[in-house]
């Protein structure tokens, strides 16, 4: 049995579609490039494909991971698989890296433990941004109404908080925890009093941490999607 | 003028579901515009998931952006919550390829399917930034087209388009955009809208309803003539010959995010000759035309391969009906490339062409949803409505389900058919009863989702002179049924909204008169009318009691022979004579057969076009009675 991770990024207008609307381009592009996956049993056979934490749908990404089972006694040549997979999938998916994944690996959900993003907020005045970012460093606890099931709770989000800092006056550095449920960078405007409807959103980073060390998903390769302000995000 | 996209991108993120504005689908293109091509702007004016996968305006795009004279781009109706948006930020109707407003075309075509779309195109013009009435319009504003199978009665639209197309598309569009190529090139100056307006009324297929003069004796219609003697007094349909020659959408659009028959769709033939007396489609697509078995195959395989799809539907009017059926659904499961993972769905269906052999086929891969039409609950309304299929052959394609591991099948009925009563609406019931019986010999689970519509009478089918039943009545037959049927678990009734049905009948045999109504209810806000959550009778009601017009006029009123209809002028090559026999004959229970099979009998679809059926096999394909009245006892008419 062969599994294989990939990393792909999400950038520009299809940034606008769901999580689940790229489960589906996933598994066209498999089928148009004959990619042997194995499928489940039962009624509705589907292809065993496992994604990582859903991006939210209008943030950009370049670092998406995706688990595949190939088919029984299949094999593929790794190192061209991105090249082949890319242009079978909507301009601004591009995948940089397939790597085959060791047996006993856990899942990339229950794996990963935090995610680093840069987010852009436009329109405020200078210097504004440093200070909520200073307050929020600052504060003790920052509680806000979230809606979960349908029952609106409230959650200090401050303990899900890894890293944050402002570099300009309206670019954000920051890495978010992902359990015991994950932070969304909207989450964290809202805490910071901050309009998140106009904030460009970008994923640059998955940590797996495990014992006090901690790597990647899986590496992009040198000269891959660049990942801008990446350096703010100290691994 | 350059994309909108960047003032567009801010309003998304406060939207539901961002993707219908992004373009971006496999098979999307970028025309490069210049001054000497006729740039058309085709737009479906419905909600973006339900007019993607729409096959006619795909062929369209692929036609047009193939011409080095055109470009084509696409545009659906915004959402409520993006229109808002959009107006709030001054911005206008956009296209979703390359993001231009719309009025940067020199024609915004509209797709009609359905009347209750009829605010959305107001609403869509509008928004685009054109007067929604045509004599308001300039040469500095785009031209409204209008196809689709509405336009077989475009007349309550008349006030708010300026050609209207009737027929297959494939053809006209090119002759189209010959004249409005000129017309651009020439500047378009000032005044000119009426000369590429009367120049356009050339075209055979074209109707511009600015070029006749309608007159009334009080409510009676007495006339629609045309002003000028270069315009045509009756406008045919456009009809294309040959299916093969068009093997188109050569890339079917792929769309990004989630769509209604999120499939493979592949058109194996037009038309159908079955003769249903509702059917406005199987009238007005005459004559049949088949695509060949080995066209379908490899539009098939090639569609499958560029598109990564897993299912494909095989799509028409009756696809059960086509020749070779069984060996393209057997080719298709078969084939090496398939990996024996793709399904075939076969979306509409006769019960009396589905097979044991057709079940098994589909059944290799996955149980694709099934669906059959019996439309009527008794063999007596069956024969009124020339649906000539048993019950024997209902039951038969239940065994041929139901033993091949289905244990879901859903059946359409209609309600409100001439001459019903009580007894053909509990037939229904009866029917479905039955269903679920056959299926309890071969599994527990069964489930008989039955869904009835209620009747709207079509223009230009024989059933146009028919007075439709009331909502109350609609209301009081729906009734009946989930009475009867409140026991009965393996049944899942369904049942249309009576009011929504009230509309349809207002918009589907109205007048001009009904311009005033229709700009009264998109004014007051009344689009997506399609969607029960935005639906609101009261709005229409009103409109009508205020341009004072009689529902009851319009909707329920039996018409009499020599009543001008207001689609009189209009053509689908139907001589009128055939259409009242048939009618008669409906009201006798007299059915006639189909002429695929059986000799003709001149309802005038190929005589008036010297053109004729298209089809590989001499028999029908599955055997049984098929509909054709052969082995089955019924009084036939021979004309």
């Amino acid at each position: 049995m062969t599994r294989v991770r990939f990393r792909f990024a999400k950038l520009g207008k299809v940034r606008w579609t769901s999580h689940r609307d790229m489960a589906r381009m996933w598994e066209r592009a498999f089928r148009r490039i004959e990619l042997p996956l194995a499928y489940s049993q039962g009624f509705s056979p589907r292809p065993k494909v496992s994604f990582g934490l859903a991006l939210p749908t209008g943030a950009e990404s370049v670092s998406e991971f995706l688990d595949v089972e190939l088919a029984p006694g299949a094999d593929a040549d790794l190192p061209a698989l991105p090249g082949r997979l890319s242009p079978a999938l909507p301009v601004g998916v591009e995948v940089t890296a397939a790597g085959r994944l060791v047996d006993g690996g856990g899942s990339l959900q229950s794996e990963v433990t935090s995610c680093c993003w840069v987010v852009t907020v436009p329109g405020l005045d200078p210097g504004e941004l440093a200070a909520a970012v200073d307050r929020a460093l600052a504060a003790a606890a920052l509680v806000i109404g979230r809606e979960r099931k349908g029952r609106l709770t409230e959650d200090d989000i401050r303990p899900g908080i890894v890293a944050l800092e402002s570099i300009d006056d309206a670019t954000l550095v920051c890495e978010l925890a992902t359990m015991p449920r994950a932070l969304r960078p909207t989450e964290l405007l809202l805490a910071l009093g901050l309009e998140p409807s106009h904030a460009g959103i970008r994923r640059i980073s998955q940590w797996i941490e495990r014992d006090g060390a901690r790597w990647e998903p899986l590496a992009a390769p040198a000269g891959a999607t660049g990942a801008p302000h990446a350096a703010g995000c100290a691994s | 003028m350059t994309s909108l996209w960047p003032r567009i991108e801010p309003l998304l993120a406060a939207v539901q579901k961002p993707a219908r504005y992004i373009g971006c689908e496999d098979g999307s293109q970028a025309p490069v515009h210049s001054p000497h091509a006729a740039a058309w702007l085709l737009v479906y004016p419905d909600a973006y998931e339900i007019g993607l996968p729409n096959q006619g305006l795909q062929i369209l795009y692929e036609i047009l952006n193939e011409r080095p004279d055109a470009v084509a781009e696409r545009s659906y109706a915004p959402w409520v919550d993006m229109e808002a948006a959009l107006r709030t930020a001054g911005l206008p109707l956009f296209s979703v390829d390359t993001h231009r407003p719309a009025t940067d075309f020199d024609v915004l075509a509209f797709n009609l399917s359905a009347e209750l779309v009829y605010t959305n195109l107001l609403n869509c013009i509008d928004l685009a930034g054109v007067p929604v009435r045509a004599e308001r319009r300039t040469a500095a504003h785009p031209l409204v087209a209008v196809g689709g199978h509405c336009t077989f009665n475009p007349e309550p639209v008349a006030d708010f388009v300026d050609l209207v197309v009737l027929g297959d598309g494939e053809e006209v569009v090119s002759e189209i955009t010959a004249v409005v190529a000129a017309w651009k090139r020439s500047g378009r100056p000032e005044g000119s809208r009426p000369r590429v307006l009367r120049d356009l009324a050339q075209v055979p297929g074209v109707y511009v309803p600015s070029l006749y003069d309608v007159v009334y004796d009080g409510m009676r219609l007495v006339s629609v003539t045309p002003r000028h003697p270069d315009v045509p007094a009756v406008v045919e349909k456009r009809t294309i010959a040959d299916l093969n020659q068009w093997p188109y959408p050569k890339s079917q659009l792929v769309p990004l995010t989630e769509v209604v028959h999120d499939r493979l769709n592949v058109e194996i033939f037009r038309g159908c000759t079955r003769g249903c007396r509702f059917c406005q489609a199987g009238m007005i697509t005459r004559p049949v035309r088949e695509r060949s078995n080995a066209q379908v195959r490899t539009m098939v395989s090639e569609g499958l391969r560029r598109t990564g799809y897993d299912e494909v539907s095989l799509t028409s009017l009756s696809s059960a009906d086509y020749s070779g059926i069984e060996d393209v659904v057997g080719g298709i499961v078969a084939d090496p490339m398939c990996q024996g993972s793709v399904g075939v769905s076969l979306p509409s269906l006769r019960v009396d062409a589905y097979t044991v052999g057709i079940a098994s086929q589909i059944a290799k891969v996955r149980r694709t949803g099934l669906t059959f039409a019996p439309e009527g609950g008794t063999w007596r309304m069956r024969q009124v409505i020339n649906k000539l299929i048993r019950e024997e052959d209902l039951y038969g394609a239940m065994e041929s389900a139901f033993s091949q591991g289905w244990n879901r099948v859903k059946l359409y009925f209609l309600i409100g058919l001439p001459t019903e009563t009580d007894e053909d609406v509990l037939g229904i019931a009866q029917l479905a009863r039955n269903c679920v019986a056959v299926g309890r010999r071969f599994t527990n689970r069964v489930t008989v989702s039955t869904s009835v519509g209620g009747f709207v009478p079509k223009p230009q089918t024989p059933f146009q002179w028919f007075g439709q039943d009331t909502p109350g009545e609609l209301s009081r037959k729906v009734n009946l049924l989930r009475h009867d049927l409140q026991r009965e678990r393996g049944v899942a009734l369904k049942w249309h909204d009576p009011k929504a049905t009230l509309v349809e009948g207002i918009a589907s045999r109205g007048d001009r008169r009904l311009g005033p109504v229709i700009e009264e209810v998109w004014r007051r806000g009344g689009t997506f009318q399609e969607w029960s959550e935005h639906f609101d009778l009261t709005r229409w009601t009103d409109a009508m009691a205020a341009a004072g017009l009689s529902v009851d006029w319009y909707v329920h009123r039996d018409r009499d022979r020599d009543e001008v209809l207001p689609w009189d002028h209009l053509s689908a090559g139907l001589h009128p004579d055939f259409l009242w026999h048939d009618w008669q004959d409906a009201l006798t229970a007299a059915g006639v057969e189909d002429c695929r099979w059986t000799p003709c009998y001149d309802c005038g679809a190929c005589t008036g076009f010297g053109i004729e059926h298209i089809v590989a096999s001499p028999t029908p394909p599955a055997g049984g009675s098929q509909g054709t009245g052969q082995g089955v006892p019924v009084r036939l008419v021979a004309r």
